[in-house]
């Protein structure tokens, strides 16, 4: 938590220095996003993320520099192998990746093997028409899908009480017979708890569940938003409730499960990280022009090779 | 299509034994290409509205569920966006989806899914999440259809980067042309001209060009490839596809009654466009008519005609014509003769382009 919530900030510097054109900050959904993706079975389970899981990445192990060069602006998808991190690319059509974890889910029902698929979205895209469709088409089907919501009370300027009609994305659920948790996303012991309940009850081929994490964006929607446009420095302190970081690190204290010593050293660690990924995001070069045209089909047409040939001929940087 | 094949059990050059020639309506032989690429690759899926049980309202994958069981062939709830949605999902599960959208207009509702996941997964991915997606979308008008049951798509679709786009004109193409679709790695948008569904035709199931490429094999880049020429002619080509290929091969049956030879070349492959053979034809005959169904501004006829220009300039004679629907919503039944392009306003056509003098 303490590397994602400081690759985060920094994140937002290099957006500042100019560095990367812009980012999707999460600042306040560490435990939401640490909490469910550290749940993930890598080695069965397929995560669908949008474009704000840097600490479901994270989590999982995918690679930062390859995360992240999405926000350079190198490659759409991000660089890091999909199949290989169980992490699909990065997806920036709100809503858009929810029904294809259905499918994936119900290729493992078909192919006999206990995957689960997890679908990550937020409080906005349980607006989309596709969401819905994707409630309904897993609990017909039985496939073994969570759907991760996390509401972090707003959607761009948007909050979510004009957002969300019926109090609640967890009270949808019942609509399509799948059960539903509604937790608290700022407690990350809650969040891998009941992220650990729906995967179980997915993979033992009960269905579909739904997770409703109860988070807060603390700064802007993304580098390029400002957020004192629709909500006030008080506002934001008062409803975002308690730091999830400070939260688990007086937990771990009262435990005696971490010291001081402990929590310094997760810091110099995440500082180390962040130089690594700085360097690696800054020596990203561009990518071949060529992969444009390569890249579209795994078999490519006439015209395509055409247009690539011309493309050769009249550009510098063959 | 010579009838020897009939003649003996003899084996194709490759060792599979001849199968012969058969008449088929095309309902029948893409119902028979589903059965055969069920039967073949254990990953396909077909699915759709009403294809299980029912057999598809247009019969198409009539039976296919009873004998590959409702594992392969499955209905889904009714939402265009969750199938499509759906089936990237497969795709990325290792799966060959063949989805159906029951009718054209009702592929509007799976859009996004289609042009913003389907389309660019592969690339967004950096080739490593193909998308081996056949999308059957039953297409184009003729059938006193109700509203939104009967559209011409096929600019639309052709336009997005990361599809291609096929339609059939007859049993034998329908066969060949979803077989091959249903293999390849990449999206496909297969129109199947629903007017013509229950024409019979002979399917010669041996025939050499299976792959609806030229050459019967994978043309350079692999990419299927193959307009056909249907029937020579000296005077002019007409470019169509889909129904509407029928329609010209009738129109030159006419036209040679007054002398008038008309080459008509089915295009088949609408993205890509088989440019080479669309120059040949055009600069044999130097003049040429686009026929099609969908209306005429920014219609795939543009395409074709502009193809034409920049491959021919030196040899037309006259400007390339088109004639299609018009810019207005597809009309209901009543009005649908005056719509889709009919016999006489193709003879009209082709009489404006053999009379074409330079100004
Ligand atoms: C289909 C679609 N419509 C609009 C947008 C523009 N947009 C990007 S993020 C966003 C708000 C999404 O809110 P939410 O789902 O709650 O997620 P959050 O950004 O809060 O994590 C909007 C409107 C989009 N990306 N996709």
């Amino acid at each position: 938590m303490v590397a994602v919530r400081h690759l985060d900030t920094s994140a937002i510097g290099w957006q500042r220095q100019g560095l990367i054109p812009g980012y999707a900050p999460e600042l306040g959904q560490e435990a939401a996003q640490v909490g469910s993706g550290y749940a993930v079975d890598t080695t069965r389970d397929f995560v669908f993320p949008t474009y704000r899981e840097m600490g479901v990445a994270r989590a999982m192990g995918v690679d930062m520099v390859a995360y992240m060069s999405t926000h350079k602006a190198t490659w759409h998808g991000g660089l890091y192998n999909p199949l290989e991190s169980r992490l699909a690319p990065i997806q920036a059509v709100v809503g858009g990746s929810v029904l294809h974890a259905v499918g994936w889910a119900h290729g493992q029902t078909l192919d006999q093997t206990d995957g689960v698929a997890m679908a990550y979205f937020g409080d906005g895209a349980s607006s989309q028409g596709d969401v819905h469709e994707a409630m309904n088409f897993a609990a017909v089907m039985k496939a073994p899908v969570v759907f991760f919501v996390q509401n972090n009370g707003w959607a761009i300027s948007v909050p979510a009480e004009r957002q969300v009609a019926g109090g609640s994305v967890a009270a949808r659920a019942a609509g399509y017979g799948l059960p539903a948790l509604r937790i608290d996303g700022n407690d990350v012991v809650a969040v891998v708890d009941a992220t650990r309940r729906a995967l179980a009850h997915a993979r033992a081929g009960h269905g579909p569940v739904l997770i409703e994490a109860m988070t807060y964006r603390r700064g802007p929607h993304s580098t390029s938003d400002d957020p004192g446009r629709y909500r006030s420095l008080n506002e934001e302190r008062d409803d975002a409730g308690e730091d999830p970081l400070e939260r688990f690190r007086k937990r771990l204290l009262a435990d005696g499960v971490a010291d001081e010593a402990f929590f310094a050293e997760a810091l110099a660690a995440a500082k180390a990280e962040e130089e690594h990924v700085r360097a690696g995001i800054q020596s990203l070069g561009s990518r071949p022009g060529v992969e444009m045209f390569d890249l579209v089909f795994q078999e490519t047409t006439p015209a395509l090779q055409a247009q690539a040939a011309n493309w050769r001929e009249e550009s510098e940087h063959v | 299509m010579s009838n020897s094949i009939l003649e003996s059990g003899a084996a194709m050059a490759d060792g599979t034994p001849r199968r012969g020639v058969e008449q088929l309506s095309m309902q029948q032989a893409l119902n028979r290409a589903l059965d055969e690429v069920l039967a073949g690759n254990p990953k396909s899926l077909v699915f759709g509205e009403d294809c299980g049980r029912l057999g598809g309202v247009f019969r198409i994958t009539d039976g296919l569920q009873a004998k590959h069981g409702t594992g392969r062939v499955f209905d889904t709830p009714l939402a265009e966006s969750g199938i499509l949605g759906m089936s990237v999902g497969l795709a990325m599960a290792g799966f060959h989806p063949i989805p159906e959208v029951q009718f054209d207009g009702f592929a509007y509702p799976a859009i996004n899914q289609i042009v913003c996941q389907i389309a660019r997964m592969n690339y967004r991915s950096r080739g490593t999440l193909p998308m081996p997606i056949t999308l059957r979308v039953p297409s184009f008008g003729g059938i006193r259809a109700p509203e939104h049951h009967g559209e011409s798509l096929e600019a639309l679709f052709a336009h997005v980067p990361g599809l291609k786009v096929v339609s059939p004109s007859n049993p034998h193409e329908a066969y060949h042309l979803l077989k091959y679709a249903a293999t390849r790695p990449d999206p496909v948008i297969f129109m199947e001209p629903k007017s013509r569904y229950w024409q019979k035709g002979e399917v010669d199931f041996d025939s050499a060009d299976p792959s609806g490429s030229p050459d019967g094999g994978s043309p350079a880049g692999g990419a299927p490839t193959g307009a056909k020429v249907m029937r020579e002619g000296r005077h002019l080509t007409v470019v169509a596809w889909g129904a509407m290929v029928a329609r010209c091969l009738q129109v030159a049956g006419l036209a040679a009654e007054d002398g008038i030879d008309v080459e008509v070349l089915d295009l088949r492959w609408l993205k890509p466009i088989d440019e080479a053979a669309l120059a040949a034809s055009v600069r044999k005959t130097r003049r040429a008519v686009v026929v099609h169904e969908a209306p005429r501004t920014s219609g795939l006829g543009a395409e074709v005609a502009q193809l034409i220009t920049q491959n021919c300039f030196d040899t037309l004679k006259a400007p390339v014509e088109r004639i299609t629907g018009f810019d207005v919503p597809y009309p209901s039944g009543d009005l649908e003769d005056e719509y889709i392009p009919n016999i006489d306003r193709i003879l009209f056509g082709i009489q404006r382009v053999l009379e074409y003098r330079r100004g």
